[in-house]
């Protein structure tokens, strides 16, 4: 995996190819598969992400009973043309919920780059792909550039939630959603980059502080501020607006503010929400 | 790290290290015992106890040791499947001490002929595991390789003896770790491999001199 986003535009450039093409070959020859064995398993994720939406049930519940029902509330109101977002951010949101409290019920879903966090990507992408009748083709390549960008936030800070807080699930995943929709618009590889910049810039500093120590509350709904943050930033690089810190320094101040996070807000529940006079309340009945 | 653990695994949720992680775990034991699992004991550490229950840490456990895959959606039906197959199951919780990572656990199994083995291994994040001692001996192995464990007095040639054969085979080795409980005594062998390495030339060193228990992890076979 790259560990610069810089570097993966300069290569681009100089290989003339484009860049989900670049993550590819990159990805290709350190894990020695063919580029059609990799496109064919990309393509698979994205059909377990198709799946991931479908299967919900807005009869099921977590087993702490804390989640589940809510984008079905969503819908209902999307399909009573009532929603203040207006239907294509309607149908975001209600897929990142769909995705992610299937989720925390058991159900299959892609880690994009984490289960906490597994809702933002898929919700962003189909909604985009129902809207503009993108092919799956188009959408796997997609998901490439979320991949790389991913790729480079692993590198450079982390994914995880214990080691960077939520800003490094959900935050990255933003991130990675908000360049693979710059890519799906036709945007510059200096779009796809503002984009991602962009995106996690506005949630750096998300503290992980889970109640009970679940997937729950409050990953579930933070979903649905990832999917439309990565849609507003897309739009905003796709306008002309740049990050005035690009994407890898960026990704660097994110590192940053991971390790001056005190361990209460990395995922322990033991800070936060998770330490609230309902957060205790809660942690204490199940 | 390759750009399929940025997208993907395709999992049932909803951790990856407290539900993915605890299913390859139980997995791992599973292909260690070969054979079907007749009696589980399932000891928690750390926040595989306190949070274990909401992540379904105990039936990804169960759907593990069962032969099911991460991405199986019979996991939370798990036990279920466990009473079909006459398997019996207990929790309890375990103090590892504190230098045992907090997604620990330990396993004790006795398989459908008797055979025993005792697993202690934790989920790392993201999905990945270490297994960590078997049997009470240490041992350090993810699982995604094919592992060889050899239990060995601790004289010289062994070392020689294990990796002649690997050579002899063609098998290239990934990683290679020694311990031992004090000059002389046990020694142990953990040697992850690229290739898989053949039942004959397991049970050739299984008769060997000095040789006490070889273990074999397949990362292949099916269940």
């Amino acid at each position: 995996m790259y560990d610069s986003i810089n570097k993966l535009i300069e290569d681009s450039q100089k290989m003339n190819l484009p860049l989900w093409k670049v993550i590819q070959k990159e990805d290709c020859h350190e894990e020695n598969i063919s580029e059609e064995e990799s496109f064919s398993l990309m393509k698979k994720m994205y059909e377990a992400m198709k799946s991931s939406e479908k299967s919900y049930n807005p009869k099921l519940r977590s087993r702490s009973g804390l989640v589940g029902g809510e984008a079905g509330k969503i819908e209902k109101r999307r399909m009573n043309r009532e929603l203040l977002v207006g239907d294509f951010m309607g149908r975001i949101m209600e897929k990142a919920l769909k995705i992610a409290e299937s989720n925390a019920c058991m159900k299959r879903i892609v880690a994009c780059p984490t289960a906490g966090s597994c809702g933002v990507l898929p919700a962003v992408l189909l909604t985009l792909q129902e809207e503009y009748n993108y092919t799956d083709e188009d959408m796997t390549k997609a998901l490439y550039i979320a991949a790389g960008i991913g790729g480079v936030i692993a590198k450079r800070a982390s994914l995880s939630g214990a080691e960077g807080g939520c800003q490094a699930e959900i935050g990255s995943a933003s991130a990675m959603a908000a360049g693979a929709v710059a890519f799906l618009k036709n945007g510059s590889n200096d779009d796809i980059a503002n984009a991602s910049a962009l995106a996690l810039k506005s949630l750096l500093g998300l503290a992980c502080d889970p109640v009970a120590g679940l997937v729950e509350v409050p990953c579930v709904k933070r979903n649905v501020v990832g999917a439309l943050n990565a849609i507003s930033s897309a739009d905003m690089a796709l306008a002309g607006i740049t990050s005035r810190i690009p994407a890898d320094e960026v990704f660097d101040a994110m590192k940053l503010i991971g390790h001056c996070m005190s361990s209460e807000i990395r995922e322990t529940g033991k800070g936060g929400l998770a330490v609230t006079p309902q957060g205790e309340k809660i942690r204490k009945e199940l | 790290m390759n750009i399929f653990d940025i997208i993907g695994p395709i999992m049932v949720g909803p951790s990856s290290s407290h539900t993915a992680g605890a299913v390859k775990i139980g997995r791992v034991a599973r292909r260690l015992m070969d054979e079907d699992v007749k009696e589980a004991r399932i000891l928690f550490h750390g926040s595989f106890w306190t949070t274990g229950k909401g992540h379904g840490t105990d039936c990804a456990i169960v759907a593990g040791l069962l032969g099911l895959n991460v991405d199986d959606d019979r996991i939370p039906l798990s036990f279920d499947l466990a009473k079909e197959k006459k398997m019996t199951i207990s929790f309890d919780k375990i103090d590892l001490g504190e230098n045992a990572h907090p997604n620990s656990t330990k396993l004790i199994l006795k398989g459908i002929s008797g055979k025993e083995l005792e697993v202690v291994a934790s989920s790392i994040g993201g999905g990945r595991i270490m297994v960590n001692e078997l049997d009470g001996l240490t041992a350090n192995f993810s699982g995604d390789y094919p592992t060889l464990i050899v239990h060995n007095l601790d004289q010289p040639g062994h070392v020689a003896e294990v990796t002649s054969m690997l050579q002899h085979k063609s098998i290239n080795i990934a990683t290679m770790q020694l311990y031992r409980s004090g000059r002389g005594a046990h020694a142990v062998m953990i040697v992850e491999c690229d290739q898989e390495v053949p039942k004959s030339s397991i049970h050739w060193l299984e008769h060997l001199e000095g040789i006490e228990k070889v273990t074999y992890y397949s990362s292949q076979t099916e269940i």
